[in-house]
């Protein structure tokens, strides 16, 4: 038990069980759905995954700095539609610029959430649901309720949904998974191994003592927002490939869905804990949820209520059952810094002043 | 009484806000003073306003409630379901109530018993109910109410006023003489200031979260059916995104997001800015998306103001010195 909890921590049992209810959830609907086991199943879970998760990446660095971004649905739809919009005018644009605009876009908006929620002084919550309905409201009026359609796309733009990165034992990688696996992989290893990654949970687990040893706070919560709009922003151009019709709704409601899943994942809304991984995992759980239940066609219906009922378990197992292994774990550690026995600190204290 | 003088100022905004909304609306529009145009502010918007009275006592008491609207929806999605089925409309009405009070128990119990957040919790509510909802009614769209139904939802009831306003109007004066002239009034502002120090004073905490969550959804449930009754049909997705409105309004209203602060003066008159500023716009052809950015620019400025105001007072008492 001992070895057990010195290599392996609460968080990362929270992990494991979600990717055990992953597999279940897949053999559930393997056994209901005929002909579930293809890699046409794996390739349009994924692809519907890829967008929700690398839109959660973001969401996931401000969570953790215990702020909200409710914009991400509005960034993404006019990300998504700026660009279309633009490459319908000009087609020759080189590819990477055209992702750069859409990054660009993105983080503009990010940043204005940020200026606002750190130099402002305005709570999160309320500037993300202003500007939600700013941006939003904005890309109506301006659009003229036209639409983007897959024939003034470029051709590579219309032809990379359908671009493989590899393909494994029969499964399909798509272009735009690798894509999202790689922000993952990124952020992971940023927010654990760099000292700015671990910024954001300093600041988040506890603001006060962030600010006493000098961390830089509000550039660090600026960040996050700047990141958060970015990755939306490259979500809005794996929209555009995605779907190629972009009408003004686009990324209408995302919002809900990436909040959904990074607090499956396992990020503490309250901030300080949580990992990308556990956002990619959130947003997996229920990217399948979604994809299946479609494919089960009676079930269409009871997508959302069953939604509601993983996110109230996710939170709820987190409040009961995490704060108790973490009870656990510590008394462990208790443990093994007990001193040698034979001497009692006080009286080694005394000793040698 | 700086906090006071502070209260006072920013409902003087708001009153000097409205008073610039309805006199460019007289000057652009000669309808707008008519009682017709009046009655109808107000009935338009009236769902919204009404989910506003509940959603001030819960934000004020430090809690939110994401999941209003979808209860609006599930409500009328059981009415028009047990309705569609063949059950008679008053036991279908009374259901539907029923759900919101279900709705509200489990909101409530999670968190005020298990003391997960609000903000999850009720966000789970808000996919969730809304999920029962299509369920229920998946994707069609359920008519064909009795005559008398529809016609509480249109027809005026006592002069030129509807149902709606009539209920609206009623409780308005409950939340009032409940916020500001009871105990449980002032135990609510004290659990939003310190939670910790309402419950070593003995306080009821989760009691109290209990009931605002119970009657935040129960007055939903009874909103979503106005709002059927006044549409005459009710379909899966019918009131959604209503919880931005509804909540803009009660923070521009001066009631601060962290609980404790904040009356029902100051809601009041943003119930009456953002239903004059709506309705003002649409006289002048402004489309409904841009009315949605200005509310929302409205929200952001109803914090940054103050919240610079006070910056710059700072840095200038700070070079007094």
């Amino acid at each position: 038990m001992i070895w057990l909890q010195r290599h392996i921590r609460p968080e990362q049992i929270r992990e494991l069980s979600l990717l055990l209810l992953i597999v279940a959830a897949v053999l559930i609907f393997g056994s209901l759905i005929d002909g579930y086991y293809t890699s046409r199943t794996f390739v349009r879970i994924s692809t519907s995954v890829a967008v929700i998760a690398v839109v959660a990446v973001g969401q996931t660095l401000v969570v953790l700095t215990r702020n909200i971004d409710l914009s991400v649905g509005s960034i993404v739809g006019c990300s998504a539609y700026a660009v279309g919009t633009l490459i319908g005018h000009d087609k020759g644009m080189a590819a990477p610029v055209v992702v750069a605009i859409c990054i660009g876009i993105g983080a503009g908006l990010g940043a204005l959430n940020g200026l606002l929620v750190t130099w402002g002084g305005v709570p999160s919550i309320i500037t993300t649901l202003g500007t939600l309905a700013i941006y939003r409201g904005t890309l109506i009026d301006y659009s003229g309720a036209k639409t983007v359609t897959t024939d003034s796309l470029p051709g590579w733009l219309v032809d990379l949904p359908r671009l493989n990165f590899l393909v494994v034992g029969g499964l399909d990688v798509r272009v735009l998974v690798a894509v999202a696996v790689g922000v993952v992989v990124l952020f992971q290893v940023a927010t654990i191994y760099l000292n700015v990654g671990r910024t954001f949970y300093a600041i988040g687990s506890n603001p006060d003592a962030a600010k006493l040893i000098g961390l830089p706070i509000r550039r660090t919560i600026f960040a996050a927002f700047v990141l958060s709009g970015a990755l939306a922003g490259l979500a809005g151009f794996m929209t555009l490939a995605r779907f190629g019709n972009i009408t003004v709704e686009a990324g209408r409601g995302l919002e809900l869905q990436v909040v959904a899943a990074v607090v499956v994942g396992g990020v503490n809304i309250f901030g300080g804990s949580g990992t990308v991984t556990g956002a990619l995992l959130g947003a997996f759980m229920i990217g399948t949820l979604e994809q299946s239940l479609f494919r089960l066609q009676i079930s269409e219906f009871w997508r959302d209520a069953l939604l509601g009922l993983l996110i109230l378990l996710a939170v709820a197992s987190d409040a009961v059952i995490l704060n108790r292994l973490r009870a656990l774990w510590a008394k462990a550690e208790l443990k093994l810094v007990r001193p040698p026995a034979g001497e009692a600190p006080l009286r080694r204290a005394l000793r040698d002043p | 009484m700086t906090a006071l003088r502070g209260l006072r100022r920013w409902e003087g905004l708001l009153l000097g806000l409205l008073a610039a909304v309805v006199a460019l609306s007289i000057a652009r529009s000669p309808y707008y003073l008519g009682v017709g145009n009046i009655v109808n502010l107000f009935q338009l918007e009236i769902e919204k306003v009404i989910v506003v009275l509940p959603m001030t006592l819960l934000i004020i008491d430090g809690e939110i409630d994401l999941s209003v609207a979808s209860v609006m929806g599930l409500s009328a999605c059981v009415a028009a379901y047990l309705f569609h089925i063949g059950e008679p409309m008053p036991v279908a009405l009374a259901a539907a109530l029923g759900s919101g009070v279900v709705a509200g128990l489990i909101n409530g119990f999670w968190v005020a018993y298990v003391g997960l957040p609000s903000l999850a919790v009720t966000l789970a509510g808000l996919i969730g109910y809304r999920g029962v909802a299509r369920i229920l009614v998946e994707d069609r769209a359920i008519g064909g109410f009795p005559a008398w139904f529809q016609a509480l939802g249109q027809q005026p009831l006592v002069g030129p006023l509807t149902l709606s306003i009539l209920v609206f109007v009623v409780l308005f004066a409950v939340t009032c003489v409940v916020l500001h002239g009871s105990g449980f009034g002032r135990l609510v502002y004290v659990m939003g200031n310190s939670l910790a120090a309402a419950r070593y004073s003995g306080v009821r905490v989760r009691r109290i979260k209990m009931a605002l969550f119970v009657a935040s959804s129960t007055v939903s449930a009874l909103a979503g059916l106005l709002y059927a009754a006044r549409l005459g049909s009710v379909r899966g997705d019918m009131a959604g995104g209503f919880e931005l409105d509804i909540i803009t309004i009660v923070l521009l209203g001066g009631v601060s997001i962290f609980g404790g602060a904040g009356n029902l003066v100051g809601v009041g008159l943003s119930i009456l800015v953002i239903l004059n500023l709506r309705n003002g716009m649409g006289l002048a052809d402004i489309t409904g998306n841009t009315q949605t950015s200005v509310i929302g620019a409205l929200l952001i400025l109803s914090v940054l103001v103050p919240n610079s105001v006070q910056a710059l007072n700072k840095t200038w008492k700070g070079r007094e010195t």
